[in-house]
């Protein structure tokens, strides 16, 4: 995975949570950064808006870590899924 | 007024037949939305209940709950005098009040730069349009508001009215809900927290993806027993306990010990044991959320009895109407009791370990029960609970 995807997931989770970027790791777990459900859907609603796509309700709730966003996001862009419908 | 008709009657052969009134939205344009379903009034004409003039000053929810009210209060037989009047209260439950009139109006100035906005603007929107309107239409000159406590607020206006009444501060109550919150801004905010399903509402079942939204108004009128019994009136159930409790956990995230100390409350008011309970109409929204911690706080209350106890969502056919909701599972719940008619949790496919109730899956069932519950359970933690039972006890 591309160093510079995941620094783009942890600038998003940082500036969403208002964390610093240089606690969060590639393999934080939303538990340990205390990111909870609704902590959660932001975050998927600032990377959507970050990368211009569409994340499925159900790939938005299995979210854990920094790792499976940024994993997520990378599928989502190599299948083009293209803006959100709904972003316009 | 709902999703599943538009008088009690239609509302009744619905629920007790397990048919669902969830479809494609018709009202909005469904290609800026993810999910595509939900549980719309269907056929509505305004002018058929309204004079053009008060379209204009009415919201759909205003509209909605001063429809309901009106069958309601037709239907109680009251005979109004200036006393009566005085001491009657209307108290409502509205989550978003007229925010359809809102979204429409502001999107007139952000998006057109239409500088003008309707001059109705104010009160389509406030939320206690609904009550002012009863009261207005029928003369009801005591305390009139409205509580919007999200999901909860018709069963907190209930409880509120119920008390009361039974404290003998009103003569006679009339109270419910009302909700229309089919704007694209509102439904965008929903699908936005992803807890909206994109197919249907299939409560405490193990392939649940979410609730369905739905809009309506149901109306209830209260007054004591003794009164109702002397004037001949249809006694279609008696409300017998309130009990509300908050969280103070979680903004969205519900905890079983929440509701459990609203349902327990609920009880104690209501001077019954848990073992007399033999059915709940649960909050049951069918996200994955909610039906496991229901199910949690229904086995913390009544532990062993749980098992005898028959539960179902009846969100399952008119979806989750808000503020609505609570007004019309309270009508469910006193007709369940009444026509000794259990209804189903519809769309119900899977059992879930964490959901194992008896829920009535599909079918409804003959059942003479005594007792019920009406859960509500609101984001923000905000719990309500009605006790109902059924018309009849001693003799009457």
């Amino acid at each position: 995975m591309p160093d510079e995807l995941i620094q783009r997931v942890i600038s998003v989770i940082a500036a969403t949570q208002h964390i610093d970027a240089k606690t969060i790791a590639p393999d934080s777990t939303f538990e340990e950064l205390k990111i909870d459900s609704l902590d959660g859907i932001n975050i998927v609603f600032a990377l959507e808006n970050e990368f211009n796509i569409s994340i499925p309700d159900d790939a938005a709730k299995s979210l854990r870590s920094v790792r499976d966003a940024a994993e997520g996001i990378e599928k989502l862009l190599e299948s083009g899924s293209g803006p959100a419908p709904a972003a316009v | 007024m709902s999703p599943l008709g538009h008088t009690t009657g239609e509302f009744w052969k619905s629920v007790s037949e397990g048919r669902s009134g969830i479809g494609p939205l018709e009202r909005v344009d469904r290609s800026l939305l993810r999910f595509q379903n939900g549980a719309e009034v269907r056929g509505y004409d305004p002018l058929r209940y309204f004079e053009p003039r008060d379209v204009n000053l009415l919201d759909l929810f205003a509209q909605f709950g001063t429809v309901a009210a009106r069958e309601a209060i037709a239907d109680s037989g009251v005979a109004w005098t200036g006393d009566l009047r005085e001491r009657t209260a209307i108290i409502t439950g509205s989550c978003t009040g007229g925010q359809s009139s809102e979204d429409e109006q502001f999107l007139e100035l952000y998006r057109n730069r239409n500088p003008r906005i309707n001059p109705f603007t104010i009160p389509r929107i406030m939320g206690n349009a609904a009550a002012s309107r009863i009261s207005m239409e029928h003369g009801i000159t005591g305390p009139v508001y409205n509580v919007s406590t999200a999901c909860s607020s018709s069963n907190h206006a209930i409880g509120q009215a119920f008390w009361m009444v039974r404290s003998g501060a009103s003569e006679l109550a009339i109270t419910g809900g009302a909700e229309a919150i089919f704007s694209l801004g509102f439904l965008k905010a929903w699908e936005a927290m992803r807890v909206v399903s994109p197919d249907t509402c299939r409560p405490f079942s193990k392939d649940r993806r979410g609730l369905i939204l739905g809009e309506g108004a149901a109306m209830l009128v209260l007054e004591p027993l003794d009164a109702a019994v002397a004037r001949g009136a249809t006694i279609y159930g008696e409300i017998t306990g309130f009990g509300m409790s908050s969280d103070a956990h979680h903004i969205t995230q519900p905890s079983p010990e929440g509701a459990a100390r609203a349902m327990r409350a609920a009880l104690a008011d209501a001077r019954i044991g848990a073992g007399e309970v033999d059915y709940i109409n649960a909050h049951g929204t069918g996200t994955a959320a909610n039906d496991c911690t229901e199910t949690a706080a229904i086995r913390c209350v009544f532990g062993a009895h749980a098992g005898n106890l028959a539960v179902s969502s009846t969100k399952s056919m008119h979806g989750h109407a808000l503020g609505a909701a609570g007004a019309m599972e309270a009508v469910a719940t006193v007709l369940a009791l009444r026509h000794e008619l259990l209804p189903p949790t519809a769309n119900y496919t899977t059992p879930d370990p964490e959901c194992d109730l008896d829920v009535i899956p599909n079918e409804p069932r003959k059942a003479a029960a005594e007792y019920a519950l009406s859960n509500s359970f609101a984001f923000g933690g905000l719990n309500a609970v009605l006790v109902f039972h059924k018309a009849g006890r001693n003799g009457n």
